[in-house]
């Protein structure tokens, strides 16, 4: 550990590395606690994979790769969207069609383009050792956006995932808020793919969130803690695949994931001395 | 009683993908009536609220709120659904629930306002939920959740309150302080309630809606419960009959 501290003096990719993880961290735990309550784990997981259709079209046109992956998750957030409010019945065929052509469409293009292989892997698990300061203004960026808009829209997408029907009646636009909000999400994998790759976004997203749900009962103080624990799930696993030279995305993911259980168990240690606390109706 | 109708349906039909659940529905509801509305399961009774609501389209037939479209008039609907459309275990509490109520009053971005809080606050009181005011929904009876489904239906100060079956699954002591609750709430609204136990209703409502396809209302104060009781049960038999 104290070799990671030394080396996080000296090098400046491990601090870039570390600010990139923080920076990951806002977004994931803002989203990560609308994907939890609103329970679309597997849409945003769709969304994630998606992605790769257009870091892969960005690269074959010599593209930077990561405004092809915003575009993408962009589109693919708007479609299973769409096909969430059009089609609810074949909802998670429809969101699996979506989700592998995102990524056969991926693998073609940088197939077709030369060199390929070096970018494949980070791409699919991340490499956060290898993020550069332009990547970092855009994630700076990414975060303002979710951060200013979910301060405006708080109330309504609190009402959009609490009570969608009770929103209609109250004439909130619901269809518009919903598919907004799976936009911010989509900015938000954008954000983790940077640290975890897309292939292990969905871990990030919704790990922080659902531990932050064992101990705090409002969206609110869930998305702040969320927020912490992603902070410390990154630095954690940054910290911890240093030394051995592990890779980064996958050692942060197995914190989280460790974390996790270790937190269900603890809570259900607590609700075993206590019985009947955590029953419900 | 006498006045302008609040809620007026003309030759109204409605079918899901199959059979007519409504079929050739009249129905005037006058300013300040407490209405009730009956009838066998799967008989309609749903169906007609949400039509009301604007949540479904008649296949033919007009429907009209307060004068206007029900979409157009929706804000001013107060609606108690008979199962809740969220998840018990979602992270909010009840003020923040009724405080839901107050969407749509005002600008759609940003927080809530002082007045907003005032008006929840009062109804959390007059449907003495105050006292819960912190707690997680997650943690209420059934009985504690369906006051604050009210307060969250009062916090939008209503001209017209409906309810589906406020009282399924609730003891007897509640759901006579609701209907309590209700008979002080008819002075300043006009309320529709759906139940399925028309001898308990009929002590409070002014006219009852027998609704199974069809649709025929009868006041209560021109026949006691018993004859209503009657009626009732002829229709299902009527029906049941229509339906070989």
């Amino acid at each position: 550990m104290s070799a990671f501290l030394d080396a996080l003096l000296q090098y400046d990719f491990l601090q870039k590395a570390l600010l990139g993880g923080l920076l990951a961290s806002i977004g994931c735990g803002l989203m990560g606690s609308y994907v939890v309550v609103k329970r679309i784990g597997y849409m945003a997981g769709g969304i994630a994979h998606t992605v790769l259709g257009g870091m892969g079209i960005a690269l074959f046109l010599g593209l930077a790769p990561l405004g092809g992956a915003l575009v993408a998750a962009l589109v693919a957030a708007l479609l299973i969207g769409g096909v969430r409010l059009r089609w609810r019945q074949q909802e998670d065929t429809l969101i699996g069609v979506v989700w592998a052509v995102g990524m056969a469409i991926g693998i073609l293009f940088i197939s077709r383009t030369p060199g390929y292989n070096v970018n494949l892997m980070s791409y699919l698990f991340g490499n956060i050792l290898m993020v550069t300061d332009r990547s970092l203004w855009l994630m700076a960026g990414l975060d303002l956006v979710v951060l200013v808009t979910v301060a405006l829209c708080y109330r309504l997408f609190l009402a959009v995932s609490f009570d969608e029907e009770f929103a209609r009646l109250r004439g909130v636009p619901v269809a518009f808020f919903y598919l907004l909000l799976l936009c911010l999400v989509a900015v938000t994998v954008v954000l983790l793919i940077q640290v975890v790759g897309l292939i292990l976004v969905i871990a990030l997203l919704t790990l922080p969130a659902a531990i932050a749900a064992h101990y705090v009962h409002s969206l609110g103080r869930m998305m702040l803690l969320a927020t912490l624990l992603g902070m410390l799930f990154t630095v954690a696993g940054l910290a911890l695949s240093y030394e051995p030279d592990l890779p980064s995305g996958a050692t942060i993911i197995l914190v989280a994931g460790c974390s996790y259980v270790l937190s269900l168990l603890l809570r259900g240690a607590i609700a075993g001395r206590r019985p009947g606390r955590w029953r419900r109706a | 009683m006498a006045g302008e109708p609040v809620i007026r349906l003309q030759g109204v039909d409605y079918s899901y993908d199959g059979p007519p659940v409504l079929e050739g529905v009249d129905l005037e509801v006058q300013d300040g009536e407490f209405l009730g509305v009956v009838g066998p399961n799967a008989g309609g009774k749903s169906t007609l609220l949400k039509l009301i609501l604007g949540l479904l389209q008649p296949r033919r037939g007009r429907i009209e709120v307060l004068g206007r479209s029900p979409e157009a008039a929706r804000r001013q609907l107060g609606y108690v659904a008979q199962y809740p459309s969220f998840r018990r275990d979602f992270p909010i509490d009840v003020e923040q629930t009724v405080l839901m109520g107050r969407l749509g009053t005002g600008s759609l971005y940003g927080g809530w306002r002082r007045g907003d809080r005032e008006v929840v606050r009062r109804v959390m009181v007059e449907t003495a939920v105050e006292p819960l005011a912190e707690r997680q929904l997650a943690t209420l009876s059934g009985g504690q959740l369906q006051r604050v489904m009210l307060a969250r239906a009062l916090a939008c100060e209503p001209r017209i309150l409906i309810l589906d079956e406020p009282t399924a699954n609730i003891d007897l002591r509640i759901e006579t302080d609701i209907f309590d609750l209700l008979r002080r709430l008819n002075r300043r609204m006009t309320i529709i309630v759906v139940s399925h136990d028309i001898g308990f209703i009929s002590r409070y409502v002014g006219r009852v809606a027998c609704v199974n396809r069809t649709l025929m209302t009868h006041h209560t104060a021109d026949i006691d419960g018993r004859v209503i009781r009657d009626l009732y049960d002829s229709e299902v038999r009527m029906v049941e009959h229509v339906h070989h």
